[in-house]
């Protein structure tokens, strides 16, 4: 079964917490409120797809964990 | 926990009228019931850390808030068919679709085309006779031409829009007809304006949004048509009264303004300050809650309206030091002025980008920019919203 890769970028955040809101259980704001995954690697999930996909700053990145190709956020 | 069963007075203050100490108001309490002044009854969040989990909460529900019956007239009635007044997951649906017209690179990309209206209004204004009327002339006209273009709107259009705008997001005192009356003939104008872009797509969101509906069947035709009501009612009015605002405080604090035009490198730093600072909202969009929510000590019962005060958040000394301090060169960035969570403010890297351009022209181009009546004579539009300023006298030369 395929595994999808989370991480943000923390340099891009900008502490919208749309994520957070959206996923609360996938995704935390560290003490400077830069998002960051509760796990690094998990299950597809509709609604982590749905936060990437509505990142004010694009600064969540999906990707394949076997093939390393980005998941499409459509 | 007990439920507070007296509500306190509460009236919110115009920028420029002394902040009233709220603890005093709430006898120390972060969270409280109060009494608006049209007579609704709601709970009060203060402070930054509690503002923040209430807006990031989902059991605080825009949606319940904006319902039939619960609705206040203007724009709460407006936003019940936008994604404003909806919840995950059909706020979620919807907003993907515009998400990625106004992400940062995709706004970034427009900044030659911002810098250039704003250079265009400038000359025109020039070009007048002193003093001339900064709404009218340049914050209005602004980001309401960038929104028309993004829409794919008539530019020519942008007067009866604004006056729609105006009588939905402005003056919530008037008549209930006449503001239901704006509202259908915003709604009418954008259901004629599908029409012509459906017969004639461009490069433009409003044609993205109906190839959408179209191709892909993943909204509504009326959530299309309350989705560009919502991009043009939320991309100016807000934007144009920021720079109005932010003008204030810069005439306000002339060692502040000096320092930016000693190093227009400072501004995209002064934006935020000016966001933090400026205090454009009024009473914020009422949220309801979906079952009993603790928060800031207290147990807010579910159905309960629940507005938070996000003043109080970017004036909290416990996330700014010495926070009633205008100061262009602090880190404000956390401020909390477009929201947070799923309704954080759609256009909100679109609005930086417009106010940077904004103060980059007026303040290099228009250095001797000042007010030319007394600030006592400016008058706010009686709404409830956002601070509005009628007219903005200002004159730029030797006079």
């Amino acid at each position: 079964m395929t595994r999808w890769k989370v991480s943000v970028d923390k340099n891009v955040c900008i502490s919208s917490a749309m994520c957070v809101a959206l996923a609360p259980g996938r995704f935390v704001l560290d003490e400077q409120q830069r998002s960051g995954p509760v796990e690094a690697e998990i299950d597809p999930d509709e609604v982590v797809r749905d936060a990437a996909a509505s990142c004010p700053s694009e600064a969540i990145r999906l990707v394949d964990a076997d093939t390393g190709q980005p998941v499409d956020l459509d | 926990m007990t439920v507070d069963s007296s509500p306190v007075k509460f009236t919110p203050t115009l920028p420029g009228q002394p902040v009233p100490e709220i603890a005093t108001i709430s006898g120390g309490r972060p969270v409280f019931r109060a009494e608006l002044p049209d007579g609704r009854i709601v709970w009060l969040v203060t402070g930054y850390e509690n503002v923040r989990q209430m807006i990031i909460d989902q059991r605080f529900s825009r949606a319940l808030a904006v319902a039939p019956g619960q609705a206040q007239p203007g724009f709460e009635m407006f936003a019940s068919g936008s994604i404003n007044g909806m919840d995950p997951p059909e706020h979620t649906r919807l907003r993907k679709l515009v998400a990625g017209a106004f992400t940062a690179r995709r706004v970034e990309a427009l900044r030659p085309r911002v810098a250039g209206i704003v250079n265009q209004l400038i000359d025109a204004m020039a070009g007048r006779p002193q003093p001339a009327d900064l709404v009218a002339g340049f914050s209005l006209p602004l980001p309401a031409q960038v929104i028309c273009e993004m829409l794919g709107v008539p530019a020519g259009d942008i007067g009866r829009l604004h006056a729609w705008s105006d009588a939905i997001m402005g003056d919530w005192q008037r008549d209930t007809d006449e503001i239901m009356a704006a509202l259908a003939e915003l709604y009418g104008y954008f259901g004629a304006q599908i029409e012509v872009k459906r017969a004639q797509p461009a490069d433009d969101l409003m044609s993205a949004l109906i190839a959408a509906r179209d191709d892909a069947d993943r909204l509504s035709e009326h959530e299309l048509t309350a989705m560009c009501c919502i991009l043009l009612i939320g991309g100016h009015e807000t934007t144009a009264n920021q720079i109005n605002l932010s003008l204030l405080l810069l005439f306000d604090h002339p060692g502040e303004a000096a320092r930016l035009r000693a190093d227009p490198g400072l501004i995209p730093g002064a934006v935020e300050e000016l966001l933090r600072y400026a205090r454009l909202g009024s009473l914020p969009p009422a949220r309801v809650t979906t079952e009993d929510v603790q928060i800031g000590g207290v147990v807010i019962p579910a159905g309960e309206q629940v507005m938070p005060l996000f003043g109080t958040a970017n004036r909290d000394p416990s996330a700014f030091t010495d926070p009633d301090r205008f100061d262009v060169t602090r880190d404000a960035a956390r401020h909390l002025t477009f929201g947070a969570g799923v309704h954080h403010c759609l256009g909100a890297q679109l609005a930086r980008v417009e106010l940077q351009e904004a103060f980059r022209g007026l303040i290099g181009r228009l250095p001797g920019l000042r007010l030319a009546v007394p600030a006592s004579d400016l008058e706010f539009k009686p709404g409830m919203a956002i601070h509005s300023l009628r007219e903005l006298p200002v004159r730029w030369g030797e006079s």
